[in-house]
């Protein structure tokens, strides 16, 4: 990628950002909105400066539920699509009960897997992100599995070739790009999860703790300052997403930017 | 001489294809459609047989049932000598669809070694044996590519590749012309004509397309729709093919035969102008009722 194509793509975000902030600024402090309502940029900016160091380590913490939870809700949702995708009486048991699971806010299971563990634990918010980011991998998968042109179904039994070299051969790598839509789909589901999920109290380390906490104490302007760092760790993992779908498909690549 | 190597040489003088009263019915909600009916055909090792007639009269069914992907209702399948079901587990023969059905992530070399690759031949086999099949098909600058850099003709060109990969003695191919532009269509029968002639493969070819079958075919067969049966066999005594085969009075002359036979009507020089009367009667006799 050269230079001046970046500056192409990366121009119109910045500009709209700056005029964006710029307006809120200003109509905050024109119209004289009270900070429980909206509080200025600028404020936000001095919360952030002031508490940057707490805010960076608990979006540690929940960055790392978001991220033990991803990876453990990828693996599930993979293993699985491939045994459904290989005996279709399982993928026939298995596909409505994830259907169900999707359409349920998964987040609602919180409160009750909180009563499960000890109130210090991290295991009830990294299950409700590993569900969370099974659902978009398991579809996504067992789409890309399932789908076998019926020109490469004949092709490959003109070979005479077994099921296992047709999933190695086709299946495969027909289902790369779909593993990476459900991925990046994932990545940002796993941030909200991992942040609303400590809203519903549990270990107070995250960045969801401090924005009630802070919220509790009419810290507004802090609160938005840790909803702003959710923002920032939401987009850190959807661009490692993007990056490694680049990285692994190249030119197949699909995602946008 | 063994039993086996007579077995072997059997084998290696055996026709291409054999088919004795083939019938292939397909039951769906609705009811039977007979898609063939009492086929008998026979084509002789590196003969070229072009399949013509209407949509839906069973030219594509024939071919899978020669290819084995289909089991016929009825009747005797043999290729090169054996049943369709050994002959096609031991390659016999090599495919080629009206989709190229060609990998998108793989090169283009890589795609004409899948066939090799899958059947366990080694690597630098296999690279030599591609990079001799892209000088056919004149792709050797295009070898890195992947097929969606290529033009649908190129596609076709790896597709036609792809089945020559294990140099099989026959070739089937369903309809792989028909999306192409007319110019680049003529340059591809050029080109297969050649391939056909420097492999010394039979093959099998199903077109919608009369001068088509005509340039390509030592023997046009004519089929007629419901139940999908062989009116007729159309031989084409052109020669050697250039590119003055398609001016030539000849060309045109078997042009005309292959239509009328598709009319239904009785072909004269051939030598199953008996079906095609008979047939033709009972047309009219149909039309009567
Ligand atoms: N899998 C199937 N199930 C049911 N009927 C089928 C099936 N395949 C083919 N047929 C029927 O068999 C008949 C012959 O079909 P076939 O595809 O062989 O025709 P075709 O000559 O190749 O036609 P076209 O020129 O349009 O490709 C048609 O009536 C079709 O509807
Ligand atoms: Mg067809």
């Amino acid at each position: 990628m050269n230079l001046r194509r970046v500056g192409v793509t990366l121009l119109p975000p910045i500009v709209f950002g700056v005029l964006f902030v710029g307006g809120w600024q200003a109509f905050v402090r024109l119209e004289d909105v009270r900070t429980f309502v909206l509080p200025a940029p600028s404020d936000i900016w001095h919360s952030v400066t002031e508490a940057h160091s707490r805010i960076v380590t608990a979006a540690g913490h929940s960055g790392l539920n978001a991220l033990v939870g991803l990876l453990t809700g990828v693996i599930l949702g993979v293993a699985l699509a491939a045994l459904a995708a290989r005996l279709p009486i399982l993928g026939g048991a298995v596909t409505p009960v994830v259907a169900a699971l999707a359409a349920m806010p998964i987040v609602a299971l919180a409160p009750l897997l909180n009563n499960m563990y000890s109130p210090l634990s991290t295991l009830p918010r990294r299950e409700v992100v590993a569900l969370s980011a099974f659902v978009p991998v398991f579809f996504n998968v067992l789409r890309g599995l399932s789908q076998l042109a019926p020109v490469h179904r004949e092709l490959m039994q003109s070979y005479a070739a077994s099921q296992t070299a047709v999933l190695r051969v086709i299946r495969i790598p027909n289902a790369l790009p779909h593993f990476f839509t459900g991925l990046r789909i994932a990545s940002s589901l796993a941030v909200i999860a991992a942040v609303v999920s400590e809203y519903f109290g549990g270990l107070q380390d995250g960045l969801g703790s401090r924005i009630t906490s802070s919220v509790g104490a009419s810290d507004y302007p802090g609160a938005w300052a840790s909803v702003l760092g959710s923002v920032v760790l939401g987009l850190v993992f959807y661009i490692a997403a993007v990056l490694l779908e680049r990285l692994v498909l190249g030119s197949r690549a699909t995602s946008p930017v | 001489m063994t039993e086996a190597e007579q077995a072997e040489s059997g084998a290696v003088t055996a026709p291409a294809v054999e088919l004795h009263a083939v019938h292939k019915s397909f039951t769906a909600r609705r009811g039977t459609v007979v898609a063939l009916a009492d086929v008998d055909l026979t084509i002789e090792r590196g003969e070229f047989v072009s399949l013509i007639g209407p949509s839906g009269c069973g030219k594509s069914t024939l071919l899978r049932v020669i290819a084995d992907l289909l089991q016929p209702s009825g009747g005797e399948v043999q290729v090169n000598g054996k049943p369709a079901r050994r002959a096609r587990l031991d390659q016999d023969y090599g495919i080629a669809f009206q989709q190229a059905g060609l990998l998108d992530w793989r090169t283009v070399q890589a795609n004409i070694e899948l066939p090799l690759e899958l059947h366990g031949v080694d690597r630098a086999e296999r690279h030599a044996r591609a990079e001799e099949l892209i000088e056919l098909v004149g792709l050797t600058e295009f070898a890195r590519h992947r097929p969606p850099q290529l033009s649908g003709g190129m596609q076709q060109r790896v597709a036609i590749a792809r089945a020559l990969a294990e140099s099989p003695a026959l070739l089937l191919m369903d309809e792989p012309f028909g999306a192409l532009d007319e110019m680049t269509r003529e340059r591809m029968q050029n080109e297969l004509v050649r391939i056909a002639g420097e492999t010394g493969a039979a093959v099998v070819f199903v077109t919608h397309s009369i001068p088509e079958a005509v340039f390509l075919s030592d023997r046009v067969v004519v089929m007629s729709a419901r139940p999908g049966r062989i009116v007729n066999v159309v031989p084409i005594g052109l020669g050697a093919r250039t590119d003055d085969t398609r001016e030539a009075p000849g060309f045109y002359a078997a042009i005309t035969q292959v239509r009328e036979a598709l009319r239904g009507l009785p072909v004269p020089q051939t030598v199953e102008v008996g079906v095609s009367v008979e047939n033709a009667l009972r047309n009219s006799a149909e039309g009567a009722l």
